[in-house]
């Protein structure tokens, strides 16, 4: 029996359901549109805004230069789909293919794609988190009320975690000209992603910038005064930071919870799916009808042993749904595996940043051109013998040679010269990455083990 | 061993006017050894992988004595090379300092400002033409177009346009590979005179920048103090006569190029003409299909290079065919076919990495104008000769003359 047939009726008249609005799920509806499907699409999304970027938020939007309401994402075609905005999905029913909705409806699906992402990791302590003053970054509406509160010239602002967002605004504050905090678990910043090698030359430009850099502290408390208003934070060395803004920068959660008696493989670590983007039940089944992409998603990678990955990359984000949605509406043989290599970048303190790989899987890390007191290097990552990721401040134009490298796995170290070797810090070194069981703002892309079921992982607490 | 001669095909001047059945023929074998000693690189992928491949020098100290010999790029002991002919770090430094007064992110809006400047100069050149029937497009326009733009850019007054001009031409024939030991001693002597002569006259025209600045690039390099510092005045010369020589030897192609393929394409040339919009991706295309730097003479390999099947030694010299990477079948549908809205155009005709071209925003600005208003402004224009007459040069490839006959002149 051919079941082609089938497949054609649900190109012409099924009904696709996309839950999460943002980057991964708009550019999935636009494929979906693009390589023809023609039924009913249905856009549902927490937010009441239509798409928009979120890279901008942390850099652009926070120094006035573009309007928080004016990032939204060019569309690359007319979807012709419904829109459910300002709507979250509370729940999943697989064998009635229905996702429920906050508002009391429900929508009926014959393939589901979630998209839900992630959202900032809030403060622990709620009453503190209610303080005024007390912020975190992840949304339009979050950015927005950020930079109205920077722009009304804080004495002192405190970034609580020194990852990439962290750090991101900590250089936004410094190029308004405030006075900045930013405490870090860690023994440097960034060094979650990037290891300690290249988290000391985090630390130095921050220092040079005038950041008021604490490492190896935590933030054990938030005080307000008696109208509520945020009026310092107690540190685990004891002393004590006078900041009229904290903001709370110590990673990101997996929106899964919704999904928690869906019988789907989601949890903290995100939703489990096969290299075709099909999601896992708690069975470790690979579903037919749920599909999944984007930050959400953890996939089995080739390049890394077929461990799940979990990212947090714009560009996963926008190859994963082009590939999820792709094979939504493809017969088996026609589907793709999504092989991303994980790359980002970041800008902060006048230098670019790009990664590409798994730094936080290597032991050991290179420098193989320019220099690290210089601020301008590519750094070449090792694991057990080959070359597993690459960082660049201010050389990025070099990173498409050294993603070869890595999908390739040739050997670490380098044994070939290069422009710019720099014999006395070309060998080398350990990459000194912070134990995984002491999450700090943690590292942007993570192996999360071969289990398709993801429910025994826990956030470890903050505080000691 | 692999030995072809298509080195010497490619320039030999009886193939200027069509090299493209030559790199056909040479991608046969995407890298191949040519008898005259260089690798020659004529695939798109292989090309792209090369100009971002950390092994790859353009600073000719590292060739080998051998290959520094037969391709004769030894170094000039007068004056160091340029930021062209260096590799990192001195080739980021100083193309940052140079990049200062000219673009982002220091000054992200030179280029964009000058598009009322620019319109205005083509303009000028083509009402000049009112009383006409035939042009020669490069003497009469493409030449001094782009021409009249550097200068203004640089500071260089444009009446010293016959001093430099002769210079100018000599450096660029310079890029040139030549056949004997003779021709190539001699190539290296009229170079190095150019280039001197060049240097002495930028030299005084800096020195009275630095006394009484303008808003020009040369005032800008010899009085900006940024974060790498300054130019020393010697790196001011030779970062200057690159600006004016490239500023000067390939838009020129760039325009007669493009009036050359849109008269052979006339219904292109009416798509231009309805839609001027359309005149962003049809650059681009043209940068594919007829660019102006045909070929990347001044690479070399810095380890043994494995690539598509042939090992690059270290010290080998390295020529990356960018006209013929970009009429790769297996990167391109329909190479050979002029596109003008042609979607994902990456073409090389830039190149890419660290070298891309550093005046591109320029000339891509220039020719959208240029042949705008060509096409605009000329009724029913047509080319007088097919093909043209081309300049000697095989590297800086274009028509010496382009002769258009036309029936009036739009307002």
């Amino acid at each position: 029996m051919s079941l082609d047939g089938s497949l054609e009726k649900f190109r012409r008249e099924g009904r696709i359901v996309v839950v999460g609005a943002s980057l991964a799920g708009l550019r999935a509806a636009e494929t979906l549109r693009e390589e023809g499907f023609a039924g009913t699409l249905t856009m549902i999304g927490d937010e009441p805004y239509e798409p928009y970027d979120r890279p901008p938020l942390s850099k652009q939007v926070l120094l006035g230069r573009v309007p928080a309401d004016h990032t939204a994402l060019p569309p690359r075609r007319a979807l012709d789909a419904q829109w459910r905005l300002g709507v979250a999905a509370t729940g999943l029913d697989v064998a009635q293919k229905r996702v429920q909705l906050a508002d009391g409806d429900a929508v009926e699906y014959d393939r589901l794609l979630i998209t839900t992402g992630v959202r900032a990791r809030p403060w622990p302590h709620e009453l503190e988190a209610d303080l005024d003053g007390v912020f975190v970054l992840r949304t339009t509406d979050d950015a927005a009320q950020l930079h109205r509160r920077l722009s009304a010239g804080p004495r002192r602002v405190l970034v609580i975690g020194a990852g990439f967002t962290g750090s991101e605004i900590a250089s936004a504050c410094r190029e308004r000209g405030l006075e900045v905090t930013v405490a870090e678990r860690g023994a440097a910043p960034l060094v979650g992603a990037l290891g300690g090698v290249v988290g000391e030359v985090a630390a130095n430009m921050q220092r040079e910038a005038g950041v008021d850099l604490r490492c190896g502290v935590t933030v054990t408390g938030l005080e307000g005064d008696p109208a509520g208003r945020l009026r310092c934070a107690h540190l685990s060395d004891g002393s004590t930071v006078e900041a009229e803004v904290a903001v709370v920068c110590l990673g990101a959660t997996r929106n899964t919870e919704w999904l928690a008696s869906s019988g789907l493989g989601a949890g903290p670590r995100g939703i489990a799916c096969d290299a075709g983007c099909r999601a896992f039940d708690v069975r470790g089944i690979v579903t037919d009808d749920v599909f999944v992409a984007g930050d959400v998603a953890r996939s089995p990678h080739p390049l890394f042993g077929y461990q799940f990955l979990s990212l947090e990359h714009w560009g996963n984000a926008i190859a994963q749904a082009e590939t999820a949605a792709h094979n939504m509406i493809s017969a088996s043989s026609d589907r793709r595996p999504h092989i991303w290599t994980p790359s980002f970048w970041s800008a902060q303190f006048g230098v670019n940043i790009k990664s590409v790989g798994v730094p936080p899987m290597a032991d050991e890390i290179m420098v193989v051109q320019g220099s690290l007191a210089e601020r301008r290097f590519t750094a070449v990552y090792g694991h057990q013998g080959r070359v597993i990721a690459a960082v660049t401040f201010d050389q990025a134009k070099w990173l498409e040679f050294y993603q070869q490298q890595i999908e390739r796995a040739a050997p670490f170290p380098p044994e070939f010269g290069t422009v710019d070797r720099r014999p006395e810090e070309a060998h080398p070194v350990p990459a000194e990455f912070p134990d995984p069981s002491l999450p700090s703002h943690g590292p942007t892309v993570t192996l999360s083990g071969h289990s398709p079921i993801d429910r025994r992982i826990s956030f470890t607490p903050l505080h000691a | 061993m692999t030995s072809v001669a298509l080195l010497h095909q490619i320039t030999d001047f009886a193939n200027r006017a069509d090299p493209y059945p030559l790199y056909a023929e040479l991608r046969k074998t995407p890298v191949v050894q040519d008898e005259a000693g260089p690798y020659l690189v004529s695939t798109y992928w292989e090309i792209h992988s090369l100009l971002h491949d950390p092994r790859i020098s353009s600073d000719a100290r590292n060739l080998s004595p051998q290959a520094a010999k037969a391709t004769g790029q030894d170094q000039d002991p007068e004056l160091p090379p340029n930021f062209l002919r260096l590799d990192p770090p001195e080739h980021d430094r100083l193309r940052r300092l140079a990049m200062r007064p000219f673009g982002p992110p220091h000054t992200p809006r030179r280029v964009y400002d000058m598009h009322g400047e620019l319109a205005g100069i083509v303009s000028g050149l083509i009402d000049a033409f009112r009383d006409r029937r035939t042009i020669d497009l490069v003497d009469d326009f493409s030449y001094p177009f782009p021409v009249t733009v550097i200068c203004r850019l640089l500071g260089v007054p444009r009446e010293d346009e016959t001093r430099f001009h002769t210079w100018a031409d000599t450096i660029a024939a310079g890029l040139d590979p030549v056949g004997t030991d003779e021709e190539r001693e001699a190539q290296k002597q009229a170079v190095r005179q150019a280039r001197a002569g060049l240097a002495a006259y930028l030299a005084g025209l800096i020195e009275e920048r630095r006394r009484s600045p303008r808003d020009d690039m040369l005032s800008a390099m010899a009085t900006d103090h940024g974060p790498d510092g300054q130019l020393t005045p010697v790196e001011m010369v030779t970062t200057s006569s690159l600006l004016l020589i490239a500023g000067h030897e390939t838009t020129v192609n760039l325009i007669t190029n493009g009036m050359l393929t849109l008269l052979r394409n006339p219904d292109v040339l009416q798509r231009l003409r309805d839609d001027p919009g359309l005149a962003v991706p049809l650059v681009e295309e043209l940068l594919r299909f007829e660019p102006p730097v045909q070929l990347l003479p001044q690479r070399n390999a810095l380890a043994d290079i494995d690539i598509a099947g042939t090992t690059i030694p270290k010290g080998a010299s390295v020529y990356l065919v960018l006209a013929s990477g970009n009429r790769d079948p297996q990167r391109f549908l329909d190479p050979d076919r002029f596109i003008p809205d042609r979607p994902d155009n990456q073409h090389l005709g830039f190149g890419s990495g660290i070298h891309n071209c550093f005046g591109a925003p320029l000339a891509r600005l220039e020719a959208q104008l240029a042949l705008t208003e060509l096409v605009r402004r000329l009724d029913n224009p047509r080319l007088v000769e097919d093909p043209p007459p081309y300049r000697q040069n095989a590297v800086l490839r274009g028509p010496r003359h382009l002769g258009i006959a036309f029936d009036g002149l739009k307002p």
